[in-house]
């Protein structure tokens, strides 16, 4: 059907000085199509390397602006008027395009980017929007660090870490972006200098701290994307309320043992994690990585797919971001898995009542912090505690103290304190009669998160002997006691 | 090349004086005369369309203002022939901002603003491929 286009006097020359031309087409992006194959120098004004209409380039039918109808997909009848209408946009050079001509890229960007500037999905443009980007990433552990090495590999101008954490020997199994003489330093530290190291053209800012309901909304406000590579439910928590405070896109990770999940929360165009979870798990049920270990792989394979999706979300285009899906990942029967999401309405923050307007204790909604009753506790239904200095002391002394060790077997064979019982936690109801209930008997695992439980187990079990919790497992045994007891 | 009068000029100097420090923004309307050379017959304010906090680095030009602009030429059988804005204490000259956004064959006149008063008027108008700006005769005349 032939339509009209109106040209605005900008691009009247490439039209061949028509101020009208008469296509025949059935869509507005036919009716283009049709008009650049004619006039191809029309072309690379309207639409940018990226075959997408450039921003400032408006697109009307019969007056009204096609992004309130089908876009491009907007039909059109005989007769219909198509008006291209310029926006204008202008503006100085900000300070810092002043100092590191920020959108620009040098020759030796050229060459280093050369091969995502070859494809025409990102190309220059593609490029620049990236040096244009800032990303804050909470946390530089397992996630973090394939995470921040192909961010900054990738030229994102602009790259946020959040960690309050120190390097330790247990990390290196997996944390890349740390190596063996960065043991004991700030993580924030290594981490800068293993990004800098990787791409200098991009600027590291270091926070360290601890992200908290305190200071998260003004931290996220200052960057376009949050990545999230945390270990614990209360900062996961807290990541997805700020960002949805803020309006930002949340790009989520998540590890476990040798399963993986991934998605973006991003509450104006989808889900958040709250409309997956809306409560946390009861405390202590979910182990964490600490606890329950995590092959070092796992976090490359989940923390570089967070990586291509926050390069996916900052250059747009037509690629398809993981909003409103769930990808699950399973490392050992090497397999992925898709569900997918729906935005809740009744979710509590980004639902249609939100219910939570502003930042809340997430220790104490993960149910981390003693509420107030349980103080009223009872004497009997108090733990009793001992440290490993006073079991030491006591063994010495000779008192006659079974220990029982509830860790599992894999665990015991790196590991033990002499003259214990392995009855692993899942088992020690159905083993009760395997401890002897009529003498002073010491329950340890790894830190002391298992035995309690443990103990909580055997008490309500019936279990009537005096039961003491190690306090810090077999981790403060080797600390304050022997340190030939290797720690894991 | 592009020719305006010196009162033309200075209204775009007063625009960008009152909008300090943000930026002002506009169209030039007048004729094509050929050959790349335009003639301002009228400067025409538009009020800067973006967020305070931007404004005093960015300008824009909605769309719809720009129709009513054109169709205010138009009714004078006149063309939309190019565009100015401010550059607060910045040079006059093209940021590469101005660059990503510009559109052909209009000029692109920019004032420089120091400290609340305007310094250069200069004006640009880009390469067909997009690659740059390059500037133009600007030719601040007497009343035609």
């Amino acid at each position: 059907m032939p339509v009209t286009i109106t040209i605005p006097t900008a691009l009247r020359q490439y039209a061949a000085g028509n101020s009208e031309l008469e296509v025949e087409a059935a869509t507005v992006g036919e009716a283009l199509e049709r008009l650049t194959a004619t006039h191809t120098e029309l072309r690379k004004h309207l639409y940018n390397d990226r075959n997408a209409l450039r921003n400032f380039v408006n697109v009307y039918v019969n007056d009204e602006d096609i992004r309130h109808g089908a876009g491009l997909e907007t039909a059109v009848k005989e007769g219909d008027s198509v008006m291209i209408v310029p926006s204008i946009a202008g503006g100085a050079a900000t300070e810092e395009e002043v100092g590191a001509d920020l959108t620009a890229l040098s020759n030796e960007e050229i060459a280093r980017y050369s091969r995502h500037l070859i494809m025409p999905e990102v190309g220059m443009e593609g490029q620049r929007r990236l040096k244009s980007a800032s990303v804050l990433m909470i946390g530089t552990g397992g996630l973090g660090a394939p995470l921040g090495m192909y961010l900054a590999a990738a030229g994102v101008g602009r790259l946020g870490i959040v960690d309050f954490d120190v390097v330790d020997h247990s990390n290196l199994q997996r944390q890349i972006i740390h190596g063996t003489r960065d043991v004991g330093r700030p993580k924030i530290a290594s981490a800068r200098d293993r990004l800098q190291d990787i791409n200098p053209h991009v600027r590291i800012e270091t926070y360290e701290t601890r992200l908290s309901s305190e200071n998260a909304l003004a931290l996220f406000r200052d960057y376009d994307i949050i990545v999230d590579g945390t270990d614990n439910f209360p900062t996961r928590y807290l990541v997805n309320d700020a960002c949805v405070l803020t309006g930002k896109p949340n790009v989520y990770g998540s590890i476990f043992r040798f399963e993986g999940q991934a998605s973006v929360f991003w509450a104006q165009r989808g889900a958040c994690y709250r409309c997956l979870y809306p409560e946390p798990p009861p405390a202590g049920l979910v182990p964490s990585c600490a606890e329950g270990g995590v092959l070092g792989v796992l976090p490359g394979i989940v923390g570089a797919i967070q990586a291509n999706e926050t390069i996916k979300l900052i250059l747009g285009g037509g690629s398809r971001p993981l909003i409103n899906r769930l990808l699950l990942f399973d490392a050992w029967q090497m397999r992925f898995r898709e569900l997918k999401l729906r935005k809740d309405p009744a979710c509590p923050i980004c639902g249609e009542n939100p219910t939570i307007k502003e930042l809340i204790d997430y220790e104490e909604f993960c149910g981390l912090k003693p509420v107030a009753q349980e103080t009223n506790q009872t004497e009997e239904q108090k733990m009793e505690e001992i440290t490993a200095t006073e079991l030491k002391a006591r063994l010495d002394r000779g008192d006659d103290i079974q220990i029982i060790d509830v860790r599992e077997p894999n665990e015991y064979e790196i590991a033990r304190i002499p003259n214990t019982t392995l009855i692993p936690l899942g088992q020690v109801t159905s083993r009760m009669s395997e401890i002897d209930q009529s003498r002073e008997t010491v329950v340890h695992c790894k830190m002391g998160g298992r035995s309690a439980k443990a103990i909580e187990a055997l008490k309500r079990a019936g279990y009537t002997g005096r039961l003491f919790n190690l306090k810090g497992g077999i981790t403060a045994w080797s600390n304050e006691v022997d340190p030939s007891v290797p720690k894991y | 090349m592009i020719a305006l009068t010196h009162k033309q000029g200075d209204d775009i100097r007063r625009h960008a004086e009152a909008e300090y420090p943000h930026e002002c923004c506009g169209l030039l309307v007048g004729r094509f005369t050929g050959e790349g050379r335009k003639v301002v017959a009228e400067v025409y304010p538009v009020s800067n369309a973006r967020a305070e906090e931007d404004r005093h680095n960015r300008s824009l030009i909605l769309p719809q203002e720009y129709l009513r602009g054109e169709r205010y030429a138009r009714e004078r059988g006149l063309e939309v022939v190019g565009n100015y804005h401010s550059h607060p204490d910045h040079p006059a000259v093209p940021s590469q901002f101005d660059l990503d956004h510009a559109w052909p064959t209009w000029s692109y006149i920019i004032v420089s603003v120091r400290e609340g008063t305007a310094r250069d008027l200069r004006s640009w108008e880009m390469e067909t491929d997009r690659s740059r700006f390059n500037e133009e005769e600007l030719a601040e005349g007497n009343e035609r």
